[in-house]
């Protein structure tokens, strides 16, 4: 085109304005050029995070741990959510209405509630954790500022202290600390999923950016135990323990045909819901964790050994003079008997009478019996911190060991392996492996310890203990056939035997033509004059079996005795 | 030639409707899906909690306290137990 030839369009225009107003366009091209680079080009994560932060969110989908219960679906422990109610110091702002408002719903004075919320001047506190469900409801209708209800998982214990050593406890992070929460942390615990979701303006989910990883919930537990039983266990031996100003104790209940463990109990114990003021000693199951020396709960095993190999029979009468020596120990009885029967030995627990059958067995052939009924190895409950006991080598034995270990000195063992021990005298010889999980029976393979007829033999010599003349006669359960045997060691304290401190345990099993339970009891120290295994143990043996028996509908196997049970002693005790 | 575009065209608006419709559907879809499990969550919640208070209430340690305090029961003493066996009655 020429321009410049068409008079009209000549412009007189100098050439320097020309240049100015291009030059400015240019610029301002190169600036918005410039912009829009930077913004797409450079900055684009940055601004594209931000956008997507308005309408894109990553969620965490929280897992609870899984629930622990008994048995029969009676709840242990559980993890559930709570509010719980935070300040945040800087955005706190209450009028003194909101402040008398809140005192109320949270059941304190205002005064007090002011000294919890002039706690920190900086960052956040939590004011209550956790709140009730109606108080959450009432505080968020109040729209407090800087207070916000938060969602957390809390672990809760209904059972409290009763089975509190079994079941254990979390710490802070849901981590199991101690007992079965620890033994089968990796079951319970849930693992958290997530899923990227897109929002819309209301906050409506509106559908998912990635696939989702799906919440793996923990897994629930049923415990072997029977929260009924354990119960009895844990109050006759809190009852005991008071009773006879003992220091601790422990009680075992096992299933004989199953090994089960129904209940466990210890003393002292602690409440696992409140969380404060944890002692270590408080928290250990003494059952399992603690070793003592036997005494002479150990004698049916060295009479099952001498029947076995046939030295001896129930009936075999052995001197038992007051002179008794193995090298220079004078072997010491609690009352003088010329003679006695390997039954009479095992009926009132004579110490000569099961030293000298034991000196009748090479170190090798006692070792033998010991380890096969499970003394010196872990029992295999899965429970942690279990501990094996003490079984030292025989070739290490010298005669005067031997004997002492007969009457249960100089080995040591915990209350849950001697229960589980003795089921082989319950189960005719059959040891059955221990478990704290519930189980069907068609999955259990027992161990044979002993032959049908030597447990059985056993088992009715036990069955003597109880009966007049033994040592447990405190330990009838009546209307059923009971076998036991009572132990009253001398505790060591500083590598010697202290002369008055002791140990009384006993265990038993019923009913005795077919046992079905096994009760372990011991008692540490008791020291109100009473320490016989037979009186301090016996008794709470008696209750909790009685009981337990009762509640599992077993029908009785003795002949029925007298009962003092007339009209007029059921209205007068019913009018009373 | 000409009548063929304009068929193609209505079919081509129709399958476009359809599919605004199919999206809507899926989005309402969606989110009632969303407000079934946070109620499933919530209920799933409770469920938890009222089995957690049911534990509470039937605590052996709460109930034999009750019994013995507020009902007056005792256990009865073994010399008044009787046991009877059970015979194959009619």
């Amino acid at each position: 085109m020429n321009y410049h030839s068409r008079k009209l369009l000549k412009l007189n225009l100098a050439p320097w304005r020309m240049a100015a107003v291009g030059g400015l366009l240019l610029a301002g091209l190169t600036v918005v050029a410039g912009r829009a680079f930077y913004l797409q080009g450079l900055n684009t994560d940055y601004l594209q995070g931000k956008g997507d932060a308005v309408s894109n969110r990553n969620l965490t989908l929280p897992a609870h741990r899984g629930q622990v219960t008994d048995r029969y679906g009676q709840l242990l422990a559980i993890s559930t959510p709570v509010e719980s109610l935070w300040a945040r110091a800087t955005e706190l702002n209450l009028s003194s209405d909101q402040r008398v408002h809140l005192a109320r719903v949270l059941d304190i004075s205002p005064s007090e509630l002011a000294k919890i919320l002039a706690h920190k001047t900086r960052g956040e506190f939590s004011v209550r954790r956790p709140v009730t469900p109606e108080q959450a409801v009432k505080i968020a209708a109040m729209g407090l500022p800087g207070l916000t209800l938060r969602r957390e998982y809390r672990r809760y214990y209904p059972a409290g202290a009763v089975t509190a050593q079994v079941v254990g406890f979390t710490n802070v992070d849901d981590k199991g600390q101690e007992g079965v929460e620890r033994a089968y942390q990796d079951w319970l615990a849930g693992r958290a999923g997530e899923r990227q979701i897109l929002r819309d303006r209301h906050g409506n989910t509106i559908r998912d950016l990635a696939p989702i990883k799906t919440a793996q919930m923990g897994g629930n537990l049923t415990l072997s135990l029977d929260l009924k039983i354990q119960y009895l266990a844990h109050r006759e031996l809190a009852a005991a323990i008071e009773k006879h100003k003992a220091k601790g104790g422990s009680i075992v209940v096992l299933d004989a045909k199953t090994g089960e463990i129904l209940a466990l109990a210890n003393q002292p114990v602690f409440n696992p819901n409140n969380r404060q003021n944890y002692k270590p000693d408080l928290m250990r199951n003494r059952a399992v964790i603690d070793t003592f020396e036997p005494g002479s709960t150990v004698k049916p095993f060295v009479a099952a050994a001498v029947l076995e190999r046939g030295l001896f029979r129930p009936d075999s009468v052995i001197e038992t003079p007051d002179n008794f020596r193995v090298g220079n120990k004078l072997v010491h009885d609690e009352h003088h008997h010329d003679h006695l029967t390997v039954t009479q030995i095992i009926q009132i627990s004579s110490n000569i009478g099961a030293a000298k059958m034991a000196m009748t067995l090479t170190p090798q052939q006692h070792w033998e019996v010991l380890h096969r009924a499970g003394f010196g190895q872990l029992p295999g409950s899965g429970f942690p911190g279990e501990t094996a006991g003490r079984l030292r080598d025989p070739a290490t034995w010298k005669p005067v060991e031997q004997a002492t270990m007969a009457y249960g000195y100089g080995l040591s063992v915990s209350l849950l392996q001697l229960t589980r021990a003795y089921m082989a005298f319950a189960n005719d010889g059959e040891v059955m492996p221990l478990s704290f999980l519930k189980r069907e029976p068609q999955e259990i393979v027992g161990e044979r310890v002993f032959s049908p007829t030597v447990a059985r033999e056993v088992r009715a010599m036990m069955e003597t203990v109880t009966q007049e003349g033994g040592t447990g006669t405190l330990t009838r359960v009546p209307g059923y056939r009971v076998a036991g045997k009572t132990g009253t060691a001398h505790k060591l304290v500083n590598g010697h035997y202290a002369p008055d401190r002791y140990l009384a345990s006993f265990v038993g099993m019923a009913p005795a033509s077919n046992p079905r339970l096994i009760i372990g009891v011991t008692i540490d120290e008791p020291s109100d004059g009473v320490y016989y295994g037979g009186s301090v143990a016996g008794p709470v043996f008696a209750q909790v079996m009685a009981a337990s028996l009762r509640l599992l509908g077993l029908p009785p196997d003795a002949p029925e005795t007298e009962t003092k049970m007339t009209e007029n002693a059921v209205s007068a005790k019913g009018g009373a | 030639m000409s009548r063929l575009n304009v068929v193609l065209a209505l079919v081509l608006v129709a399958c476009a409707l359809a599919v605004i419709q199919a999206q809507h559907r899926a989005r309402t879809y969606f989110v009632e899906l969303e407000r079934l499990k946070k109620e499933a969550r919530v209920l799933d919640e409770q469920w938890g909690q009222l089995q957690l208070e049911q534990g509470t209430w039937a605590n052996p340690a709460r109930v034999d306290t009750l019994a013995r305090t507020r009902l007056g029961l005792v256990a009865p003493p073994h010399d008044r137990v009787r046991i009877e066996t059970l015979t194959n009655a009619p």
